[in-house]
């Protein structure tokens, strides 16, 4: 998604707003095809999120399958006041915090290595496959080296120390590949004019890239909070004794048996399509008022 | 930049931009990964403690069991399945949003329509299946109806092909993105030239497209296939316990403490996985792929 978030700069400029398409006129039977098939994929990718959303508004009779039995909030409430559903409002706490925590140092770090991959140095092959070789690697095998390496030191594990750590391995590497779409679209021209007007280093990172980078940044954001906030595999072994949100559903699917686990996945969607609309809209915003001023 | 900094300068300068990324990567990927490697070749007195030493016998234990042939048989068949999958799919959808989507704010707004659900949780995609294939779900339920079946199938939920039907699910995002980059750098000027020196449909999706979006399917390959390989969840779930993969083995070790076995299994899995990955690599280069 990176590079189109990347793109998003240029699509609402109207440069382009026709005919990617080859054909003019009628379409071929293959666009019908591929319709069909493109719509079968996104009923597919919605449908079943779409069960359970409505699963989870039944009354007490509810089970996990269709039909619906009756409707009210009683699992929402269930899963907040039940002992039974373990720790939801504390690992719902904790996870926020932590997806924050998460972005704010993502996006810095990031920001900092997409400015630094932008000129060739020595070794930075290597720092890049290290970041490819994090990204790929088998998230419990990192956890679990990641929480023998604290119990080796001394250090007990916890959400905020080896869990926040473990997550950054997971967050930055697609951090830094969204700078390096975002920053591949930069036009250096700018840089040096702030630098011919006599702009310092700093005055030119603060004054011309990060209001010119800002969608792209917000898009590192994005990836930084909702990768962090349903990470699961490598917080297994690294959060310690006080679960973060996913691995408190981890272990409801493996308890629950009612729709208190559907609840649960209502709850956590909200969050993330909030998250969702708010970064995609911002970036809206911030093309929008910009276009504006070009006009002006 | 500013003029003309010296290659030492530049080199220092650089390498003071990414010392956070390194500073973090250092102690959360490099060293956890040394670590799993120490562990492989110590000893352990079966409850959860760890002789430091040097032997290989956890690895000897590795490749003598004939259930390792099985989780790597049956992780393999998993990776397959999934990436031919994915592949078909994420690479005709990226074909319909590149080429047949007319309206580039409409394609632009279709591809985040599939990108959505990559940013939520990956454990609510998976268990969201259960109503609609478990024995009493609605594909039981609609087969049941139109008279079809008279039992209801069991073989939906709970199976091997429920693992691939969350896979899929989960991880068409991977190629579709990187395809679709692919496809939309190509020049459309081509195509029509293709059409009009009398190439067919299927000899430019041969010669043109196909080729073209090499690098995007690479990528997407390289997403896919170290996800499943790196999975456990998914296996556990959605098979019901009914099915392993190497990683839900590892899992199953470490939750009974046997850290050796498992660190040794996990350094055989990592080594195959950068044998994978490394060879896709060499077909592609991924740093200017991503910055052209």
């Amino acid at each position: 998604m990176s590079a189109v978030l990347a793109d998003m700069p240029e699509i609402a400029a109207p440069a382009t707003t026709k005919a990617i398409a080859p054909s003019k006129g009628g379409r071929p039977w293959t666009f019908y095809v591929l319709a069909t098939l493109f719509a079968c994929y996104v009923i597919a990718l919605y449908g079943p999120m779409f069960c359970i959303y409505i699963l989870s508004f039944q009354d007490i009779r509810g089970g996990l399958v269709f039909p619906m039995k009756g409707r009210s909030l009683h699992w929402f409430v269930d899963l907040f006041t039940q002992v039974r559903t373990g720790d939801v409002k504390g690992s719902f706490d904790r996870s926020i915090k932590l997806a924050v925590i998460v972005t704010v140092i993502t996006v810095v770090v990031s920001f900092l290595a997409g400015l630094g991959f932008r000129k060739r140095f020595r070794g930075d092959t290597f720092v890049f496959y290290m970041m490819i070789g994090s990204l790929v690697a088998p998230g419990l095998v990192l956890g679990l080296g990641t929480g023998l390496l604290f119990q080796a030191l001394g250090l007990n594990a916890s959400w905020y120390t080896s869990a926040l750590g473990a997550q950054l391995s997971w967050t930055l590497p697609f951090g830094v590949l969204v700078m390096f779409a975002v920053m591949s679209r930069f036009n250096h021209a700018w840089e040096e004019a702030a630098y011919d007007l006599g702009a310092s280093r700093w005055q030119s990172i603060r004054l011309v890239m990060i209001p010119v980078l800002a969608p792209g940044l917000v898009a590192v954001a994005l990836f930084g909070f909702t990768l962090s906030y349903d990470e699961f595999a490598r917080s297994l072994q690294t959060a310690g004794s006080l679960n973060t949100l996913p691995l408190e559903i981890w272990s409801m699917t493996l308890n629950v048996t009612s729709p208190s686990l559907y609840a649960l996945g209502t709850v956590t969607t909200i969050v993330s399509f909030i998250v969702i609309g708010a970064s995609l809209g911002s970036i809206v915003l911030i093309q929008k008022k910009r276009g504006s001023r070009v006009r002006a | 930049m500013q003029p003309n900094p010296s290659p030492i300068r530049a080199n220092l300068a650089g390498w003071l931009y990414v010392s956070p990324l390194v500073l973090v990567l250092v102690p959360f990927f490099v060293a956890p990964i040394l670590v799993v490697l120490a562990a492989s070749f110590f000893a352990t007195d079966g409850f959860g403690g760890l002789t430091p030493g040097f032997t290989l016998a956890s690895y000897v234990e590795v490749l003598h069991s004939a259930l390792t042939l099985k989780l790597y048989l049956a992780t393999i068949k998993f990776t397959v399945l999934t990436w031919i999958f994915t592949l078909a799919i994420g690479f005709f959808v990226a074909y319909f949003l590149v080429f047949h989507v007319r309206n580039q704010l409409l394609a632009i707004g279709l591809f985040l329509l599939c990108t959505v659900p990559f940013w939520t949780s990956n454990i609510i995609r998976m268990i969201s299946w259960i109503p609609l294939l478990g024995k009493e779900g609605l594909i039981n339920q609609a087969l049941l109806a139109t008279g079809a079946i008279r039992q209801p199938l069991e073989v939906l939920l709970f199976s091997d092909l429920a693992v691939v039907i969350a896979y899929v699910h989960q991880l068409t995002i991977f190629m579709i993105v990187p395809i679709f980059n692919s496809m939309a750098r190509i020049d459309k000027k081509l195509i029509e030239a293709a059409i009009d020196a009398g190439a067919s449909r299927f000899d430019i999706m041969r010669l043109i497209v196909a080729p073209m979006s090499k690098s995007g399917i690479a990528l997407g390959t390289i997403f896919v296939v170290s996800i499943v390989m790196g999975d456990f969840f998914v296996v556990k779930v959605m098979s019901g316990g009914g099915s392993a993969s190497v990683v839900s083995a590892f899992y199953e070790d470490v939750g009974v403490l046997q850290y050796p076995t498992a660190a040794a299994s996990a350094v055989l899995l990592t080594l195959v996985l950068v044998a994978i990955v490394s060879l896709i690599l060499r077909t592609v280069d991924i740093r200017q792929e991503i910055t052209r």
